[in-house]
């Protein structure tokens, strides 16, 4: 099972570890500081490395490493996925999870690393849980404990921890009783230099944010199911009348969560709603090339695109970018060599242009390779896969629920080639 | 009022003064100081110092505190083991405290502090928390147990704590269950061959209810537990797949992997036919699908499964190549197994698709990934053909980009296809000339210097190619220098006027100024067979290279098998089995996919053991090697055919025959590609012998390489004495296989030539690695043959075959080496004839006709054995004097002659007469005495033994009498089992 952890900054220094069984000296790290030399970008360092005794699992988030080491043959993906756990509970306790933020609340990452592993077991893993056993900090607490001596640390065992709904404290009380859902979905794509789709697909994601008093039973029901048949649920979900019926029942976490993440593949028609004009070109004859490049709208459902923004990685020898923009405003990194063009809201009557030339270092040859172009952008209101909740019921309590459903969609991985 | 003033106490007299907060009165001040001491502890400084006062604090009802105090103690303990015994009363009193929230954290702490004197007292308290009425302690005591073990297995065991944590695994509570299974899951890893998860339907099924109950983590366990269980029949794993499906649509990537390693192995039991086997076959592409949406991390470990999942089951995946298209913001981790994985999945269908995608990425920035899409793009070609042509000129487009790197890669590949597909895309070849220069890799120029010398005779300036690498000849690698060396010997053959310069130059360069004894052994072997027999170097040298296949790299058949039983592992992620790399598994378990209702191919192999072994030599890869491998085979394998004797057997059998059998044949291969011994006169050749005009010089006379290459001939020599030597007393039953497999004859073989008993298997696919033999043996014009079908039952192809015999009872041995020159593909038959000779060492087996066989190809050797009917060794002047015959039938005293009965035999006796005579027995005389037919017969066996036979015939009386004379009377039982076999066939 999982054997040591140790946070490592972006510069290379350790700046926590964490031992669950006997301590590992920090030198086993010089194979990831290797194999991290050798990769140059720090997203490119292999997830899994071999060292003669141990094994080096690690992930990068927030420009942290957060590396693990095993002694036996564990699955990668529990040690990848307890990974982003501790980092998604450190974002959760702290709002962020960075360097700084670790390093305020040392003795309470250490106390949650603690609770959470135990012997190399997963302990406990649910935010709720854990909330109860380690307070996270707030400014009004840290003010109360200071006066009464109480302190962060729960005395009480957590009520979750042995029920059958482990996801849900007992004796919940609102005043507002509410239930939001938020249906956002992803556009992965990648478009071709004539515009055609050469693959797409819809990651979806329900996220949930209820607050109602007791013990609800919801049952969420959508309009046109059938669109999901590649879904991953939150535990809380009973999956036998999913199966059954295509409707979500479950008794909710308290608080923010993921209900469900479906998946509308390839196979289905995904309608891609702006459509890029470009053209990017270098001159054999002389250090300068020319871009150009245009949006406009193609599937938006009558809805209006937003924070449209378009990402170029140019080629190294690109040195400066005169351009001009008829909407938005764009900048271009001499040192990462991207240029951005933030364009801001679509108007389909006065399409958005960039256009001017690029200068390219005098002497190197003409770049070879064609820059991508990465395009964000927002729709709201709009789930374009076409997915619609139609209602959502309760049950197993008395009051009436403030409910409420919103949409929206984004570009997820949306490149286009050049 | 963040924890980050902790670190700002740098100063000196740091340690003094945390010491001096520690022991405050003030309840406040001492857990300020605590909190400091952790922090220091976190980033790796040494507050060992402060282990006493530390301690002091830990007597507290702040539950904070005594965390904080706890967590130091783990950390420290080990380091102060004398003072970690003050801790201990607190433990103690701690597991007994009403609070179970301290009960479970004392347990638990106390496991975590590595002490032995401290574990001794931890029993008792453990004990408790075992059976305690809180399912909270019950499931951290589980896991205590585990790490307990590992700091002193022995007394767990005395303790009997491993039963208690096996009455767990039917505790009430889910999560109790859960952590009880990887407590023991753990536990198991250490003892492989203890028995402790007993898997049993009804642990089973307790564990299922379990699962759909505890937490994700807890899934995980009981997931990976199930997998190593093997249901009853494909009733009980189609109905635990039913249960385990619904783990597929888990939030948790590693739930969903550990569902789909269940779900691979247990569908491995259900009948294909079955629908429901089509439903889960689509029930677990999306899941898979959605694992790539995932972080970038999770997708690597995704996709290194998903890449043994398509090369198991690629049908499951079958449709959904475009989720594999690579975005150019991918880490190259995952970009590179994306890559291989569509190659994997391409076909005729998405060809197009993946051709335009590969040409997109052959135009990336990153060095290694455009290579590898390059190569990608040759890989297509040979695995569709129909795709060839465009992936052709996809390259072509590539190697005018000029891009140094790109041309070298399309180059090598290009060689590739030269090879699957020769006589076709030559036209090309200028194009590749064109580009010479820029090469300055070696693999790029050994496959540069291949295709000009395999197509010499279409470059104009071949020479002068060859002839200008050449020039730094010392500076290349030896894998150029090879190939220049065969190239040139190629050139020579197909352009002899005006290249016999430049030949002498690169077969002296090659032997004599080269160290490099692979250089120089083949240097010299082109030497000798153009001086002794250019027209036989010409067959040898240019002969039909064999096709590459188009599945290179797929994984062994057997290691495939063991890997999907560890899908979602480390081991597959490495693709290695776990024996391979994982360290502290002491004792190796390997895992295998239960039998299919269909086909139980491999499932029960004993040779599993050796995976191990194979998957640190992988089947040769051919896109890398191929040309290399298709000139040895050529050249090693050819050369004692075309010399004039037959060559005796090779040195390789007069090893003993235990030697043998023990795997002595690995020398097999050695021994044949050894080239001939090198004489002395080799160091000042003279360049008439080279030309063809002097077709046989005086020096290098055939027998003499006959005599070289064959080993002692000798060796043959010993044979006439062998039935004196045998013992005298014979057993009489020889083992009934035999007849069971005549009786199988009836309606095969020739009727009316020499007898031959039909095809029977020898060797079974799944005792041989996918190798299936069957064969029988014939003698056709004289020479015994053993006529053998080599089926290819593996995912792989299969190269490199060899044959060996053991010592047997006649010498038989193989008169040349196994002609299987095409690898074998999977599926594919080959039928193969192997003359055998009788000069081989003698050694008398049990049953007489008993020959024992070693095959081996690129994958293993395997062993079985065959009886041969002893009429093959009938020669065919067999035919005694009948004087002679007279004489001799006085000669042999009475008690060698045996009399058999032949029952059910129809044929009169002139029929009986001229079926036996096509099998070499000769009829001397005929005799009629009151009806009864009376045939004097003889035949000689190989080793000079004659046999002389009397076959009584009735008119009417379906049954005959033999009675066989010999000097060698251990024999006779077997030509009588011929007798019957000839006359009934």
């Amino acid at each position: 099972m999982i054997h040591s952890l140790f946070l490592i900054n972006h510069t290379g220094d350790i700046f926590l570890e964490k031992h669950w069984k006997s301590v590992i000296g920090r030198s086993v790290c010089d194979y990831f500081f290797e194999a991290r030399e050798k990769a140059v970008e720090p997203e490119n360092v292999p997830p899994v490395l071999q060292t003669p005794h141990h094994y080096l699992i690690s992930i990068y988030r927030g420009k942290l490493f957060f590396l693990s080491v095993i002694q036996t043959e564990v699955p990668p993906l529990f040690v990848i996925e307890f990974l982003h756990r501790v980092a998604d509970t450190i974002q959760d306790y702290f709002g962020e999870c960075s360097e700084g933020v670790i390093k305020d609340n040392v003795v309470t990452v250490y106390e949650l690393l603690e609770e959470m592993l135990d012997n190399g077991f997963p302990l406990a893993t649910e935010s709720n849980v854990l909330k109860e056993m380690i307070r996270p900090p707030t400014i009004l607490r840290s003010v109360v404990n200071t006066l009464t001596g109480a302190s962060n640390v729960g005395d009480t065992l957590p009520t979750g921890q042995l029920s059958n709904v482990p996801w849900r404290r007992v004796g919940v009380k609102y005043t507002n009783n509410e239930a939001y859902f938020d249906v956002i979905e992803e556009i992965d794509a990648i478009l071709d230099k004539s515009g055609t789709t050469v693959f797409a697909e819809i990651q979806g994601v329900i996220e949930a944010c209820v607050r109602l008093t007791g013990m609800p039973d919801l049952t969420l029901s959508f309009m046109n199911p059938r669109l999901l048949d590649d879904v991953s649920f939150h535990p809380c979900v009973r999956f036998k009348r999913w199966e059954s019926e295509r409707v979500l029942s479950f008794i909710p976490p308290d608080g923010n969560f993921t209900l469900m993440n479906y998946h509308v593949s390839s196979q289905n028609l995904v309608a891609i709603p702006v459509y890029v004009k470009q053209s990017i070109s270098f001159f054999e004859t002389g250090p300068c090339g020319r871009l150009d490049i245009t949006i406009g709208p193609k599937q938006t459902m009558g809805k209006t695109v937003e924070g449209l923004m378009v990402t170029i990685h140019m080629p190294k020898a690109v040195l400066s970018a005169n351009l001009t923009a008829t909407q938005g405003t764009y900048t271009y990194d001499l040192a990462t060599k991207v240029l951005v063009w933030d364009i801001g809201k679509l108007n389909p009557q006065k399409l958005p242009n960039l256009k001017g030339s690029l200068t390219t270092q005098a002497g190197t040859p003409k770049p070879e390779d064609n820059p991508s172009l990465n395009i964000d952008l927002k729709i709201q209101q709009l789930a374009i896969s076409g997915l619609k909740v139609s209602r959502l019921d309760m049950y197993g309590e008395k009051y009436k629920p403030f409910k409420g459903v919103k949409y929206l969609t984004k570009a997820g991985k949306f490149q286009v080639r050049t | 009022m963040t924890d980050s003033k902790y670190f700002t106490t740098t100063k000196k007299g740091e340690i003094f003064e945390l010491k001096a907060e520690l022991n405050s009165d003030k309840k406040e001040k001492k857990k300020e100081a605590v909190k400091k001491v952790i922090a220091s502890m976190t980033v790796g400084k040494d507050v060992s110092a402060l282990f006493p006062d530390v301690v002091n604090c830990m007597q507290t009802d702040n539950l904070e505190l005594k965390k904080l105090v706890y967590l130091y103690l783990m950390n420290y303990a080990k380091s102060q083991p004398d003072m970690a015994i003050m801790a201990v009363n607190t433990f103690v009193k701690d597991c007994e405290d009403p609070n179970p929230l301290i009960r479970a954290l004392a347990v638990r702490t106390m496991g975590c502090i590595r002490v032995d004197k401290i574990t001794e007292y931890l029993c008792e308290p453990l004990r408790k928390c075992l059976k305690d009425e809180d399912p909270y302690v019950r499931k951290t005591a589980a896991v205590c147990v585990a790490k307990l073990h590992d700091i002193n297995a022995q007394l767990v065991e005395d303790q009997g704590f491993l039963d208690t944590l096996k009455d767990l695994i039917s505790d009430s509570n889910p999560m109790v269950v859960a952590n009880a299974v990887a407590a023991l899951s753990e536990i198991a890893e250490s003892h492989p061959n203890s028995n402790l998860l007993d898997l049993n339907p009804q642990t089973i099924n307790k564990l299922l209810t379990a699962l759909n109950e505890c937490t994700e983590w807890g899934q995980i366990f009981i997931l990976d537990c199930l997998a190593n269980y093997t249901p009853r029949d494909d009733r009980e794993s189609q109905s635990i797949c039913e249960r385990v499906t619904p783990r597929l649509s888990h939030a948790n990537s590693a739930v969903v992997l550990s569902a789909v390693k269940v779900l691979m192995k247990f569908m491995e039991m259900l009948p294909k036919d079955l629908d429901y086997y089509g439903t889960l076959l689509k029930k677990l592409a999306p899941p898979l699908v959605t694992l790539l949406s995932a972080e970038p991390e999770l997708q690597y470990v995704a996709l290194r499964n998903i890449n043994l999942i398509v090369q198991r089951r690629p049908e499951i995946l079958k449709h959904e190549m475009k989720v594999f298209f690579v975005k150019y913001n991918d880490p190259i981790y995952v970009k590179l197994e994306k890559l291989d994985i569509m190659i994997r999945l391409a076909s005729q269908a998405n060809i197009a698709q993946v051709l335009a995608e590969l040409k997109e990425y052959a135009t990336e920035v990153d060095v290694d990934f455009v290579r590898k899409a390059v190569r990608a793009i040759g890989r297509c070609a040979i695995k569709v053909e129909q795709s060839a042509e465009r992936c052709v000129s996809t390259l072509l487009d590539l190697i005018q980009t000029k891009v140094n790197y790109v041309v070298q890669e399309a180059i090598v590949v290009i060689k590739d296809i030269f090879r699957k597909y020769p006589n076709k895309y030559e036209s090309v070849i200028a194009t590749l000339c064109e580009n010479l220069d820029s090469l300055d890799e070696p693999e790029a120029r050994a496959a540069m210097i291949w295709i000009v010398g395999e197509y010499a005779e279409r470059i104009d300036n071949a020479d002068e190619l060859l002839e200008s690498f050449l020039e730094g000849f010392h500076d290349e690698s030896t894998q150029v220098q090879l190939q220049l060396l065969t190239a040139i010997v190629k050139l020579f053959l197909k352009k002899p006027t005006e290249t016999q310069e430049l030949v002498q130059q690169v077969l002296s360069l090659a032997t004599q100024d080269s160290d490099n004894p692979d250089l120089r052994d083949r240097g010299y072997i082109y030497w000798r067979l153009l001086s002794t027999d250019p027209v036989a170097a010409k067959e040898v040298v240019l002969a039909e290279k064999p096709l590459i296949s188009e599945e290179t790299d797929l994984i062994e058949p057997t290691l495939l098998e063991e890997l999907i039983c560890h899908i979602g592992t480390l081991a597959s992620v490495y693709h290695k089995p776990p024996s391979a790399f994982v360290e502290g598994s002491r004792g190796v378990q390997h895992k295998r996919l239960p039998g299919s209702a269909g086909s139980g191919e491999s499932a029960d192999s004993p040779d599993t053991g050796s995976a191990a072994g194979v998957s640190e030599a992988p089947p040769a890869v051919i896109p890398s090697q191929g040309d290399l491998l298709g000139d040895l085979l050529n050249l090693d394998l050819t050369p004692p055919t075309t010399s004039g004797p037959p060559p005796a057997p090779s040195s390789g059998m007069q090893m003993g025959a235990m030697d043998l059998l023990g795997g002595g044949l690995d020398s097999l291969m050695g021994d044949e590609s050894e080239p001939p011994p090198v004489p002395q006169r080799t160091d000042t050749p003279q360049s008439p012998q080279l030309s063809h005009q002097s077709p046989s010089p005086p020096d290098y006379s055939p027998t003499e390489l006959g005599g070289d290459l064959g080993g002692s001939p000798a060796m043959g020599a010993g044979f006439g004495a062998p039935p004196t030597a045998m013992p005298a007393s014979f057993p009489p039953p020889v083992s009934g296989g035999l007849d069971d497999l005549f009786d199988l004859g009836g309606s095969v073989g020739m009727p009316m030539g020499a007898y031959s008993p039909p095809k029977s298997i020898w060797l079974p696919a799944m005792k041989a690695k996918g190798l299936e033999i069957s064969g029988t043996f014939a003698r056709r014009a004289g020479v015994i043959q053993m006529e053998m079908t080599l089926t290819n039952k593996a995912m792989s192809i299969m190269t490199d075959f060899a044959i060996q015999f053991n010592r047997n009872s006649f010498g038989l041995a193989p008169a040349g080496p196994l002609q299987v020159l095409t690898p074998v593909g999977p599926n594919q038959s080959i039928e193969v004839a192997l003359p055998l000779s009788t000069v081989g060492p003698v050694m008398k087996m049990e049953p007489l006709t008993n020959l024992q066989v070693a095959v081996k190809n690129n994958i293993d050797v395997f062993y079985f054995s065959s009886q041969y009917p002893i009429s093959m060794l009938f020669v065919e002047d067999g035919k005694m004097e009948r004087q002679v015959f007279l004489a001799t039938w006085k000669d042999i005293p009475n008690d060698n002659e045996a009399q058999f009965q032949i029952k059910d035999c129809h044929l009169n006796s002139d029929a009986a007469s001229s079926k036996l005579q096509g099998s070499n027995v000769f009829t001397i005389a005929k005799r009629t005495v009151e009806g009864q037919d009376m045939l004097y017969q003889s035949m000689k066996l190989t080793n000079g033994i004659w046999v002389l036979a009397e076959l009584r015939v009735q008119a009417g009386n379906p049954n005959y009498t033999v009675s066989l004379k010999c000097r060698a009377p251990e024999v006779s039982q077997c030509v009588f089992q011929s007798y019957e076999a000839m006359l009934k066939n």
